[in-house]
C-alpha cells in the first residue's frame, strides 16, 4: 500500500501541477527570479575573491642586498626564507637580472641608459622578491627579516634596505578592504538570499491558500496528513525544479553576452588589475557545482515552502 | 450508534452553540435537525466530524468518546461517515470520477476497486454519463449529487447532510431528498439538517427541532414546527 499511495501522490502532485496552469507558471517565475539570486551570489563571490586574489598578487616584500653581498649568502637566506610556513615564494633577481631590466625598462629613457653608461659598473642591488600567502602576514616576515638581518662573516650586514615600510600602508590598507569587503559581501548575500526566500516562499502560500478550502475536504473525507500533503510538495519540488532549470539556462547567455561588464568590480577598478576571470568561462568550468546549488535550493525552497504552507490549514 | 451526553458549546465571547444538549441516534434512523440560523445544527455536525470539540459533555459514536480519538484513529473514524455540504466542496481541480476516487483513495482501496466502484456509484446518482466534467462544468444538482457520490463510496455507518438543498430548485431538491431515502433504506444512518419544510413534511421521518442551542422538540414521525 505504501507504494500505491507514494505512486498516487506523485500522479495527484503532477496533474495539479498541470491543471493549476496560471498558478504554476507565476509561482515558476517568481522562483526563478529568487535562485537567479541565489546564482548570481555565487558569481558574485566568485568575482570578488578573484578580485582579490588579483590584489593580493600584487602585494610582495623586496628584500635588496648590498653590492658585495654573495650570490651563494643570499641564496642560502633565500633558503631560510622559503622554508617558513608563512611564504608562498620567493624570487631571486641577480644583480645582472636587475640590470637587464632596468635598462628594458628604460629602453625608451636614453638620458638614464646615458648615465648607467657613465657610472661603468652595474650600480644595481640583487634582490629577493618575497610573497606571503596571506597579505596579514608580510608584517610577521617583515619582523623576521629585521630581527635577523643577514650577515657577511666579518659582521657588517648584507641587507641594503626592505621596502615593507613604504609598503606597510598600501598592505595595511589592502588587507582592510579585503577583511571589509568579505564581511559586506557577506551580510549582503544573507540578505539577498532572506529576501528572496520570502518573496518565494510566500508565493508558494499564496498558492496554497486558495486550496485551503479542498485541504479542510480532504480532511473531512478522511485523508491523512501526509496523503493530503504528499501532492503539495510534489508540486513545490515540480516548482523548484522548473525554476531552477530556467535560472541555469538564463546564466548562459548573460554570463556570456554580459560577463565582462561585471569584472573587475568597480571598488577594485585600477589599471593594474587585470581580471583573469571571466564569467561565462567560470560558468562552464563551475557548471555541475552551480547547477547542483541552483536545483539543491530550488527543490529545498519548493518542498519547505509547502511543507510549511499547508502545514497551516491541516489543523481541522 | 451516535450519543450526545450533555454538550455544550461555548465560544471565547460566551455565546453558547449548543446548550446542554443530549440525544440518541440509532443505526439505520432517518434524523433531521431543523431550526432557524444559529439554533446549533450545523455545530452537531461539526462535533459528529470531530471538526468541533465540546466544551463540556461528550460525544460517542459506538460507545466510543470521538474526541478522545488519537488523530491517526481520527481519519479512519471519519470514512465511517459520508458528508455532504450546502455548498458541495468537491475538489475543483479534479473530474467527477476524481473527486470520488479520492474518498476511496484516502480508505486504502486498490486501483482496480476504483477502476470498478465509482463508475457504478455515479450511475447511481444519475451521473455515469459526467464522469470527466470538472465541478465548473455540472449544475447544482449534479455537484451535489457527485458530492453524495463521494460520501456514499466508501459504504459509510452515517451520512450526514448540511443543509444539503439549500442551493438547489425544487426539482433537484426533490432528486436528492430522494436519493438520501434510498440510501437510508440500504441501510445507513442518515442525518440532515435543513430549513425546507417541504423536505421534511416528505420524508415523515424523526425530526428534532432546536433553538438557540437547545432541542426544544424530538418528534419521532415530525413535522416541520418552528
Amino acid at each position: 500500500m505504501f507504494w500505491v499511495n507514494v505512486k498516487r501522490v506523485w500522479r495527484a502532485g503532477l496533474i495539479n501541477f498541470w491543471r493549476n496552469g496560471f498558478v504554476s507558471v507565476a509561482s515558476i517565475l517568481v522562483m526563478s527570479i529568487t535562485l537567479f539570486v541565489v546564482g548570481s551570489l555565487v558569481f558574485n563571490n566568485a568575482l570578488l575573491q578573484s578580485s582579490l586574489d588579483d590584489l593580493k598578487n600584487k602585494v610582495d616584500i623586496n628584500v635588496y642586498f648590498i653590492t658585495t653581498a654573495s650570490e651563494e649568502d643570499i641564496l642560502t637566506f633565500k633558503k631560510t626564507i622559503e622554508s617558513f610556513p608563512e611564504v608562498a615564494l620567493v624570487g631571486y633577481v641577480s644583480r645582472d637580472e636587475a640590470l637587464v631590466q632596468f635598462k628594458a625598462r628604460h629602453e625608451d629613457d636614453q638620458l638614464i641608459l646615458q648615465a648607467l653608461d657613465e657610472v661603468g659598473e652595474n650600480p644595481l642591488n640583487a634582490s629577493l622578491n618575497i610573497k606571503a600567502k596571506d597579505p596579514s602576514q608580510y608584517g610577521s616576515v617583515a619582523d623576521f627579516l629585521k630581527q635577523n638581518p643577514l650577515m657577511s662573516q666579518e659582521g657588517t650586514p648584507l641587507i641594503d634596505k626592505v621596502n615593507y615600510s613604504q609598503n606597510k600602508a598600501a598592505i595595511d590598507r589592502l588587507n582592510d578592504i579585503i577583511s571589509s569587503s568579505r564581511k559586506s559581501n557577506l551580510a549582503r548575500t544573507l540578505v539577498l538570499i532572506l529576501a528572496s526566500l520570502a518573496v518565494a516562499f510566500n508565493t508558494i502560500r499564496l498558492a496554497i491558500y486558495v486550496t485551503r478550502e479542498e485541504i479542510s475536504v480532504m480532511r473531512l473525507v478522511g485523508a491523512s496528513k501526509t496523503y493530503i500533503r504528499g501532492p503539495f510538495i510534489v508540486v513545490g519540488l515540480i516548482y523548484g525544479l522548473v525554476s531552477a532549470l530556467l535560472a541555469i539556462i538564463a546564466f548562459y547567455p548573460i554570463t556570456y553576452w554580459f560577463g565582462p561588464l561585471f569584472y573587475p568590480l568597480p571598488v577594485f577598478l585600477t589599471k593594474d588589475v587585470v581580471s583573469e576571470l571571466h564569467l561565462f568561462q567560470y560558468y562552464i568550468s563551475n557548471f555541475v557545482q552551480i547547477a547542483l546549488i541552483i536545483v539543491g535550493c530550488g527543490l529545498a525552497l519548493g518542498a519547505t515552502s509547502s511543507f510549511l504552507a499547508v502545514r497551516r490549514y491541516l489543523k481541522v | 450508534m451516535i450519543y450526545f451526553d450533555k454538550v455544550t458549546k461555548k465560544y471565547a465571547d460566551e455565546t453558547r452553540a449548543l446548550d446542554g444538549v443530549t440525544f440518541t441516534i440509532e443505526p439505520k434512523e432517518f434524523v433531521s435537525i431543523v431550526g432557524h440560523s444559529g439554533a446549533g445544527k450545523t455545530t452537531i455536525l461539526k462535533m459528529i466530524l470531530a471538526e468541533e470539540t465540546p466544551s463540556t459533555g461528550s460525544v460517542f459514536f459506538e460507545s466510543v468518546n470521538i474526541h478522545d480519538l488519537a488523530p491517526r484513529l481520527l481519519n479512519g473514524y471519519r470514512r465511517k461517515i459520508g458528508t455532504v455540504f450546502q455548498d458541495f466542496r468537491l475538489l475543483p481541480h479534479k473530474t467527477t470520477f476524481e473527486n470520488v476516487a479520492f474518498a476511496m483513495e484516502v480508505a486504502g482501496h486498490t486501483d482496480e476497486e476504483i477502476e470498478s466502484d465509482v463508475p457504478h456509484v455515479l450511475e447511481l446518482v444519475d451521473l455515469g454519463h459526467k464522469l470527466w466534467n470538472f465541478p465548473h462544468e455540472l449544475s447544482s444538482g449534479e455537484k451535489q449529487r457527485v458530492a453524495i457520490a463521494r460520501a456514499i463510496v466508501n459504504q459509510p455507518d452515517v451520512l450526514i447532510a448540511d443543509e444539503p438543498t439549500g442551493n438547489l430548485d425544487p426539482i433537484s431538491t426533490f432528486e436528492i431528498v430522494q436519493i438520501f431515502k434510498k440510501i437510508n433504506d440500504l441501510g445507513t444512518t442518515v442525518i440532515l439538517t435543513t430549513h425546507n419544510k417541504g423536505v421534511i413534511d416528505f420524508l415523515k421521518r424523526r425530526v428534532i427541532t432546536m433553538d438557540a442551542g437547545k432541542i426544544i422538540r424530538d418528534d419521532k414521525h415530525g413535522h416541520y414546527i418552528l
